[in-house]
């Protein structure tokens, strides 16, 4: 208690003695209230991590997690490096055997690393935002067609009903399983726990940006519906410049949530079926059980929050790009 | 006679509801000869909206049809230029886009600076120059009224239709524009329609005033020739005997003949009790008694 209460006197102290005072008590609200209320959460984490012991040893602290992150970079630098010496000594070799034999045809293998947080992170981007962008290509057409249509709507509308409360984790087997028998092929081009893990993230994007576009678009305002048929716009301008500018609040709604709901399905997709990104890396950890895994998984914990958060606000920033009112505050 | 600009006959309406069809309007007869200033009055509800976008062909008439310069309406479009109450601007484009949007799809086939020029010319005749790249949020109420005016105009429209035109604005702002409106229609000579609540703007504006039963089964009940010489000042015009008189018509027909207690807040309590046991049963009367 006594660390957060200096804590609180100490941040607004210092600030008034660097002279920036004016800056910093104008922008206090926006500025000293996060940095105080995640101080606060740090300060309690540390207190309650002290006191939870675990069967692999005491639940870790800020600092502990800390020295992971710290561990998990030199891991990666390290693993980077023995796969360039493992190139480089490929290559020579290869030249060597050319040299002996102009008629050697050079093998070149992989390097067989595991893989790193790192790469972790990066294979669990890279699947859900193509799973993202698939189904934003399909739910954003579809939306705007069941908005425009009655007909489609009703059509379309028991579908939407029926699949949108199923837990993508419940396709997971039946998609594995149609991607091992449909997606054969010698050289693919991407590996098939990718395109299931990226099948999975579509198959629940699709809800939240198929109904946001539909109601966006079927509640556009009738004055300005009939201001497009009394000029009789074409189907395209209508589309362009009434139906798109006056849904795409909704629409940029839809896809914020369905970006969130597929990077959260994405790390449980990965922890069921073990395929390659964060939430593998989480299993991994856990089934390794060593003193250190609970700190790397809370590592994984962290990024996984971290990198929702940046997915959404670079979401709220192509939002803000495309959005025609840019007075209007987005959230 | 028989070739009226403007024509409806025997124009009916059903709108569904869930309990059954209900009759909107009835049996509307009305000529209108081109360049001809009209405005429809009538209590709130009864029908004018529907009317004017009946003529718009935003609604299609269960009965009977409008006939514009020998051809029936049955569809939306741009010789029918409408004004909106609460101007329907795209808030997405400038002043002048709004207006370049009427015109890239009316004018088809011209070049690029008499599109420009047009657009100009219209933005100019309702005094909004000075705007063009003004977003409609950056302009007060009766400057985006101006320019859905313009907007209206710049399709060259045979008839302009106006919903309550000047209805949201302040009183100053709408005679500002009511004197503008009266300067395009004298220089343009545009068969307008137009739908208003207020008495003096009917009378002040109008060629003749149409003025409607309450509903259901609405339908004309007066039609009233404004026989005031133009220009018109509303100045001189306060002072004007034929001017009150004129108004006089309009309010006891509105106030009398058409009494409509939901309205007419000074009647109190009373009245408004005995109108909600009799609202029925007075229509029909009413409707009867109009018939005959
Ligand atoms: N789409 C619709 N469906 C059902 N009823 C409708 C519809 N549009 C209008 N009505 C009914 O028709 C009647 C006339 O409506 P309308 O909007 O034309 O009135 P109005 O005279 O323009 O009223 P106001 O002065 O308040 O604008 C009203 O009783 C209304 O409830
Ligand atoms: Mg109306």
């Amino acid at each position: 208690m006594s660390k957060i209460s200096t804590i609180l006197r100490f941040t607004p102290a210092t600030s008034r003695s660097e002279g920036v005072t004016g800056f910093l008590f104008q922008s206090a609200p926006t500025l000293l209230l996060p940095i105080i209320g995640l101080l606060l959460f740090l300060a309690i984490w540390n207190g309650v991590a002290k006191s939870i012991d675990t069967s692999l040893g005491q639940f870790p602290g800020p600092a502990q997690v800390w020295e992971q992150v710290g561990a998990l970079a030199n891991e990666h630098i390290e693993q980077r490096e023995s796969a360039d010496a493992f190139y480089t000594r490929q290559a020579e070799r290869n030249a060597a055997r050319v040299a002996q034999d102009p008629n050697y045809v050079p093998k070149i293998r992989a390097f067989t690393g595991a893989p790193t947080f790192l790469d972790q992170i990066w294979t669990s981007l890279y699947t859900v935002l193509v799973g993202f962008l698939i189904a934003s290509i399909v739910a954003v057409p579809v939306g705007i067609l069941c908005g425009l249509s009655k007909s489609a709507y009703t059509a379309i509308n028991p579908l939407i009903q029926l699949f949108k409360p199923v837990s993508p984790l419940a396709w997971l087997p039946l998609v594995t399983m149609v991607v091992s028998a449909l997606y054969v092929s010698d050289d693919p081009a991407f590996s098939k726990s990718f395109v299931t893990s990226a099948f999975t993230v579509s198959l629940c994007c699709l809800w939240p940006t198929l109904i946001n576009t539909a109601v966006g678009v079927s509640n556009i305002d009738n004055d300005l519906i009939n201001v497009s048929k009394v000029l009789r716009l074409s189907p395209l301008s209508h589309l362009t410049k009434i139906v798109l500018p006056s849904s795409i609040p909704m629409i940029f709604t839809g896809l914020r949530l369905s970006l969130g709901i597929g990077w959260m399905v994405l790390i449980a997709a990965e922890m069921l079926a073990q395929n390659p990104g964060l939430g593998k890396f989480v299993w991994d950890e856990f089934q390794n059980g060593s003193g250190e895994s609970l700190a790397r998984i809370m590592v994984a914990v962290l990024t996984i929050g971290a990198i929702g958060f940046v997915l959404d606000r670079c979401m709220l920033s192509v939002q803000r790009a495309v959005s025609w009112d840019k007075s209007r505050v987005l959230r | 006679m028989s070739t009226k600009h403007l024509e409806l006959a025997q124009v009916g309406i059903d709108f569904p509801t869930p309990k059954g069809p209900f009759r909107a309007l009835e049996n509307v007869n009305l000529k209108i000869e081109k360049g001809e200033f009209v405005s429809l009055i009538g209590h709130s509800g009864c029908g004018k909206s529907t009317v004017l976008n009946i003529i718009a062909g935003l609604h299609q008439a269960t009965t009977g049809g409008v006939i514009l310069d020998g051809s029936e309406v049955n569809s939306p479009g741009p010789e029918r230029a409408v004004v909106f109450q609460n101007h329907s601007l795209l808030p997405w484009l400038s002043v002048y886009k709004n207006v370049e949007l009427a015109v890239k799809s009316t004018m088809q086939g011209k070049s690029k600076s008499e599109m420009r020029e047009w657009i100009l010319h219209n933005l100019a005749l309702v005094h909004m120059s000075h705007a063009l790249d003004k977003f409609p949020n950056e302009i007060s109420g009766g400057m985006k009224q101006r320019v859905g005016i313009a907007r209206a105009l710049a399709m060259e429209p045979k008839v302009l239709l106006m919903d309550e035109p000047f209805g949201a604005l302040d009183a100053l702002t709408r005679a500002h524009l009511q004197d503008s409106l009266m300067e395009i229609h004298a220089s343009l000579g545009n068969t307008v329609i137009m739908i208003t609540h207020d008495v003096d703007e009917a009378v002040l504006l109008s060629d003749r005033i149409v003025m409607m039963n309450n509903g259901p089964a609405a339908t004309v009940g007066e039609i009233l020739d404004i026989a005031l010489p133009r220009p018109r000042d509303r100045l001189v015009l306060a002072d004007s005997k034929q001017y009150n008189h004129y108004r006089h018509e309009v309010l006891t027909f509105l106030y009398d003949k058409q009494k409509k207690v939901e309205t007419v807040s000074s009647h109190g309590k009373s009245t408004l009790k005995q109108s909600a046991n009799g609202v029925s049963s007075e229509k029909k009367d009413k409707s009867n008694s109009d018939a005959a």
